[in-house]
């Protein structure tokens, strides 16, 4: 297991122990092991000195945590307004074809989660997706497959 | 204000967006050669906090953020003796649909971003700034990183500032996903590492904001106007854009200039800089190119996602805090939203209700219910099960939400569907379970 004190060591230690450091320590945290595993919720409210119903609170209030891993692509469609006007619907549907999953889940090779979300910020380029932190903009849904050419998967149970 | 000749488009105007375009415009030294930081030196050397904030009075300016409130105003309420540290926040965590315009200032000119920053920082004594970007913006966060190291090496930011007593610093805080969060409250409870909880006000976070000390939280397009406003005073700021209702002595006008986006189905989206004066068509149509071949503009939101709607035929409205209040709608982030003939409103309504529910903290009964009966009843009702009462329902729902909350994001969700409930109440007829004959 990769969640134990002593390899997280290393990262928790660039932060003070306080609990105002709280976020960006769930954000460190994650960004070493794709997600958080419960464990690590205790490892890491006794780094930030505050009760771990604290550290799950604001975990659980975020958007950006999870509690379980994902693919390594993490293929998240745009359903901000601008974006639900040009289509975006359609996007997720032939994104949920082209990859073989359902919004929510993940390839069971893990290799893709597909996940909807609110506005990323490029609404004058809609309908849009982002794919980890790169942004694919003016989607057609034939775009969408030429994207998504090899990626046929079937569904993570 | 600017006068339109017969014939010719409303001018586009290069004050906060005059870098943009410009080759490794991010980098210190291009963002120097430019006249970066020497609004701030001009500050330190040549003016006294209370001057900076009168001119900041002087200029009108109002806050980018969505509520328009005077930013010389809000700098003025920082207690003048805080045994405490005073804090300059800003607000840059734009999550709200349809709407990206801070993004292109923290990508183009974080230099500029950080200037305002820093003179307001001067003007209020500040010791620190706090950027706090959503964490969907890592490109923002990159170039403001990039931006502080560089300025901090250039001693325009840190210890003895150019040579001064001045001393700042400035930490960027990256947000994890949540809108409320850009609430001015909310965000202080996530810097401090919380759920993002908006609190009630007074106090208010001039005098008690981020860990119980004064902080002035602006906008990033707020902040970007400061520099321009120190170097050519407050006056020449206000007489640009829309000047006060001579008959309204409340009144504030739009001075200056705005970032304003189109987004939705419209030829060519952007966002363009302009003095406050254009109208929402001049917008739509002169620079987004106008509806998509073949439609007709059938709704627009004029600010993000927050706002009431207006028609094709009322369009000719000026984007202004006052005119767009007027007409019954709101400027919020000036970065309108264009539905064509092509949109189902019913089916408008439930994404914009959806994203409202999702988002609210649930802090407050009508809020955290009301956002999801609201999405229930339009799911409901496009799903071909709803029913007259349930029209009904969402008239009495509305007045039970608005205004009985702790923060303005349950207003943001009631105001766009309520309009479009009235303006397009035979589309919602339309899909209701058609009642039998006979039937009582
Ligand atoms: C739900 C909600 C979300 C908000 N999101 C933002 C935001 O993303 N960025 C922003 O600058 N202001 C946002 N505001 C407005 C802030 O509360 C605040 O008024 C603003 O940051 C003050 O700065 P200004 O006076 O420079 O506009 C939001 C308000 C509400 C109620
Ligand atoms: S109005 Fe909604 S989002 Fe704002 S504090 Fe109340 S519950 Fe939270
Ligand atoms: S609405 Fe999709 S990026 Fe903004």
């Amino acid at each position: 297991m990769a969640s134990t004190d002593t390899d997280l060591a290393p990262i928790l230690d660039t932060f003070e122990r306080r609990p105002e450091t709280l976020i960006s320590l769930l954000q460190a945290v994650q960004g070493r092991l794709g997600y958080l595993p419960p464990e690590v919720l205790g490892t890491v409210a006794r780094h930030a000195r505050v009760p771990r119903s604290r550290v799950y609170g604001v975990a659980s209030f975020y958007s950006q945590f999870r509690f379980n891993p994902v693919g390594r692509h993490r293929v998240a469609v745009c359903r901000g307004t601008a974006c639900h006007v040009r289509g975006a619907r359609l996007i997720l549907e032939e994104l949920e074809r082209s990859l073989g999953i359902k919004e929510g889940q993940t390839t069971e090779d893990m290799e893709y989660s597909l996940e909807t979300v609110a506005c990323i910020g490029c609404c004058g380029l809609s309908p849009c997706i982002s794919v980890g932190d790169e942004v694919s903009a003016k989607l057609t849904a034939k775009k969408v497959r030429k994207l998504f050419k090899n990626a046929q998967r079937s569904a993570h149970k | 204000m600017t006068d339109k000749p017969p014939g010719t488009k409303y001018p586009e105007t290069k004050i906060l967006s005059r870098n943009f375009g410009v080759p490794e415009s991010w980098t210190l030294k291009v963002a120097r050669e430019r006249g970066a930081y020497a609004n701030l030196e001009k500050a330190l050397r040549e003016m006294t906090p209370d001057q900076v904030i009168d001119e900041m009075k002087k200029s009108r300016l109002r806050g980018r953020g969505g509520a328009g409130f005077p930013t010389g105003v809000k700098w003025g309420f920082v207690p003048k003796d805080s045994d405490k540290p005073v804090y300059i926040c800003c607000n840059a965590d734009e999550s709200e649909p349809g709407t990206f315009k801070d993004r292109y200032l923290m990508e183009l000119d974080p230099h500029l971003v950080l200037e305002g920053c820093l003179i307001a920082a001067y003007a209020v004594s500040a010791e620190r700034i706090w950027i706090y970007v959503r964490g969907e913006y890592p490109g923002s966060i990159a170039r403001l990183e990039q931006a502080i190291e560089e300025a901090t090496a250039a001693n325009v930011l840190g210890d003895k500032i150019l040579g001064t007593d001045f001393s700042c610093d400035c930490v960027v805080h990256s947000g994890a996903g949540a809108y409320v969060c850009g609430e001015e409250t909310g965000l202080l409870e996530s810097l401090e590492g919380k759920r993002g909880h908006p609190r009630i006000k007074p106090p208010f976070p001039a005098v008690e904001g981020a860990f119980g000390c004064p902080t002035v939280i602006n906008n990033v397009e707020t902040l970007s106007h400061v520099p321009w406003i120190v170097e050519h005073g407050g006056q020449a700021f206000a007489d640009q854009g829309i000047g006060p209702d001579p008959d309204d002595p409340k009144s504030m006008g739009s001075s200056g200039t705005k970032l304003m986006g189109v987004s939705g189905q419209v030829k060519h989206p952007g966002v363009w800089e302009f003095e406050f004066g254009i109208t929402v068509r001049e917008l739509i149509y002169d620079y987004a190119g106008g509806p998509l071949d073949g439609r007709k503009i059938k709704a627009v939101i004029p600010g993000g996602v927050s706002m009431p709607v207006l028609l094709d035929e009322e369009l000719d409205v000026k984007m202004g805090f006052d005119d767009l209040v007027k007409a019954e709608s709101g400027l919020g982030t000036a970065c309108a939203i264009v539905m064509d003939d092509s949109v189902d409103m019913v089916e408008a309504c439930e994404n914009i209700a959806h994203f409202f529910a999702d988002e609210s903290c649930g802090q407050c009964t009508p809020c955290r219910e009301g956002c999801h009966w609201i999405e229930k009843i339009f799911r409901r009702i496009n799903a071909g099960e709803g029913t007259e009462a349930d029209l009904d329902l969402l008239e009495h729902l509305f007045p039970q939400i608005e205004g009985r909350t702790i923060c303005a994001l349950a207003e943001a969700a009631v105001w766009p569907v309520r309009s479009i409930l009235v303006k397009f109440r035979h589309e919602f007829e339309a899909k209701l379970v058609k009642t039998p004959v006979g039937a009582s």
